[in-house]
């Protein structure tokens, strides 16, 4: 792993090294680096003194600085020293960093930044430092915007910070489908809402006058696809997210469709099928509107998922007796069997980077949310609760938000994320009950 | 892998078009309005539970519910026998039509419930046509796990959420 001081420092200091692949010699002055798949035994420390206002930003500079702060943190790998520990200040962007006064109260990272207002544009810049390499880690950055981005440029500075020292790909600056329910359980309200990752900036897509379940972002982000109940049984419609105009998907109308996922290109959407009450799989080109039947069994064929470079399909099947996970090529054919352990495996989406499936596990009357390699290999599970299901990936394919709906007359569906380790397990905060979060791309 | 005919699929969309209900659940008698196209709001009393003849009397007497096994869509001897109720019934009033609504229990994933829910319908709909109910007179749908009857998370409610209900169409002309 090359890298800096501060990468390779964070990993001597932070992991247990399950998979450190006998990384040798970790070393004070060893750059530093986390590794997001071993159990990180401690946070790492940094310091994050409320961004400089170079001018009119006010309040801006104090939330940038919290979002930032709070994007880091809930990762998990990152803690916040109490700013009233500091014993420097930071009055300028550009003064000389007090490498020691950081050092004294154990800042392993220190992040500078400053805001400036003028006329409603904003721009922010920072700086991050390894503090016990004496030395700034990377470039200086500046973000511009307007005043209403100033959260989407706080995540963006964050997704910086956090990509140097992990050596990640970032995932703070996207946005989350979801399924906002309300009302009692017998009679549950649904609406199709858009939210920041974190839960901010909540916008409903669809009102309430029918069930919608499970939608699903394009690769592009442009579009999703979801069920509704709109025509009295479930069929799958296509949301353009810019003109929030949604239409059925033509020849379809009518059977019971669910489950669709886009291909990674954006054309082909492939979904399952209820004819005479048997559920199979079907590919539908939406340029062409051809449609192709994948598998052809009287079991139950769902939830299928595309591999990201679009040539493999995984899906569930209770055609060995209860629900396991499979793959096979995009025009169907003979599957392959992945999930092997005990219970009933379903739901599997395959990680934007090709190297896992998540999956939903149902076994001894729990749920589990979990992880495995696509030859069935390595499997772990993340969670366990009474009813956890429906993971999506964030966009670096390091964190897995998902359903989970606590039992009894009075349960409710909430919306959370946990790591491809199973840390920083975390509920994401939304207004009220929330299922079926689908994560964006990372936004450009 | 077989080529579908869109023909076909939009011939039966247009059948269960016909006569779907848009999630009843919701607000009651919910969405009639504006659907359905050209045949316009329809109504029909549900009627006296001691009249034979009456919606009531099949909804409570003979029962518009059958209950099923974790996870199995197979009939019980119970079920079998309260279908056969109904479609006498049915046979006894030509003019009715149904939509036979498939559930699950919460103990599953949402998708594999939607498809569990339909084959419990469309076992509902095969037994009653076995009775000698014309087919074209029964569509079916699935709720999944979407609409519990019974909200607990014990047993207790499981057995009655894992269900098919005939409903018997508004303006059946009994």
């Amino acid at each position: 792993m090359k890298g800096n001081a501060l990468m390779n420092r964070f990993l001597a200091m932070a992991f247990s090294g399950l998979a450190l692949t006998a990384s040798p010699a970790l070393a004070q002055q060893e750059p530093l680096h986390i590794e997001i798949t071993d159990g990180v035994i401690e946070p790492l420390p940094f310091a994050a003194p409320t961004f400089v206002d170079e001018g009119g930003a006010g309040d801006i500079a104090q939330a940038i600085t919290r979002v930032v702060v709070a994007d880091l943190q809930g990762t998990g790998l990152f803690a916040q020293i109490d700013p009233g520990a500091y014993i420097s200040q930071v009055s300028g962007f550009d003064q000389p960093v007090a490498y020691a006064d950081w050092k004294a109260i154990n800042a392993q990272a220190l992040i500078v930044g400053a805001v400036t207002n003028s006329g409603g544009q904003i721009n922010v810049k920072f700086r991050l430092f390894d503090v016990f390499s004496d030395a700034e880690m990377g470039d200086g950055l500046q973000f511009g915007g307007g005043e209403g981005d100033w959260r989407r440029i706080a995540h963006k500075v964050a997704d910086q910070i956090y990509s140097r020292i992990t050596g990640e790909g970032p995932y703070f600056d996207s946005r989350v489908v979801f399924v906002a329910e309300s009302g009692p359980k017998d009679a549950r309200q649904k609406q199709l809402a858009i939210m920041d990752y974190d839960g901010a900036g909540v916008e409903y897509l669809t009102d309430a006058s029918s069930i919608v379940l499970a939608p699903r972002f394009s690769a592009a982000g442009d579009r999703i696809l979801y069920t509704s109940f709109e025509s009295g049984a479930p069929q799958i419609k296509l949301m353009d997210l810019a003109s929030r105009s949604s239409q059925s998907m033509g020849a379809l109308q009518g059977n019971m469709t669910f489950a669709p996922r886009f291909s990674p290109d954006g054309d082909t959407v492939v979904f399952s099928l209820e004819n005479g009450g048997n559920t199979d799989l079907y590919s539908m080109s939406l340029s062409s509107g051809q449609m192709v039947q994948l598998t052809n069994t009287p079991s139950i064929e769902t939830a299928p998922s595309f591999s990201p470079d679009g040539s493999q399909i995984a899906f569930e099947s209770d055609r060995s007796g209860n629900q396991q996970i499979y793959v096979m090529s995009v025009r169907g054919g003979e599957p392959a069997r992945v999930s092997s352990g005990e219970g009933r495996y379903s739901t599997p989406v395959w990680s934007p980077r090709g190297d896992l499936v998540a999956f939903t596990k149902q076994n001894g009357g729990r749920f589990h949310i979990g992880v495995m390699r696509l030859d069935g290999s390595e499997e772990r599970l993340l969670t366990a609760s009474y009813l956890d299901e429906g993971p999506t990936w964030s966009p670096n394919g390091r964190v897995i938000m998902f359903t989970r709906q606590s039992p009894g007359a009075s349960g409710s569906a909430q919306l959370f994320s946990v790591d491809i380790s199973g840390r920083a397990l975390k509920q994401v905060q939304t207004e009220g009950a929330a299922s079926d979060p689908t994560w964006s791309p990372l936004l450009p | 892998m077989q080529k579908f005919s869109t023909i076909a699929l939009l011939v039966s969309a247009l059948a269960l078009a016909a006569c779907n209900n848009p999630d009843r659940a919701i607000g009651g008698a919910g969405g009639a309005g504006g659907t359905g196209g050209a045949g316009g709001i329809t109504s029909g009393a549900l009627g006296d539970p001691n009249d034979p003849n009456s919606v009531a009397y099949f909804n409570q007497k003979i029962g518009d519910t059958v209950r099923f096994v974790v996870d199995q869509s197979s009939l019980t001897p119970e079920g079998q026998a309260t279908l056969s109720g109904q479609a006498q019934w049915l046979n006894a009033h030509a003019g009715a039509t149904a939509i036979i609504e498939g559930h699950a229990d919460e103990q599953g994933t949402s998708e594999y419930n939607l498809a569990l829910g339909a084959r419990r319908a469309s076992a509902v709909q095969a037994y009653l046509i076995s009775q000698g109910v014309d087919g074209a007179r029964l569509k079916t749908v699935s709720y999944g796990k979407e609409r519990p009857l019974a909200v607990c998370s014990e047993e207790s409610c499981f057995s009655q959420n894992r269900r098919a209900v005939t409903v018997i169409g508004a303006g059946a002309g009994v």
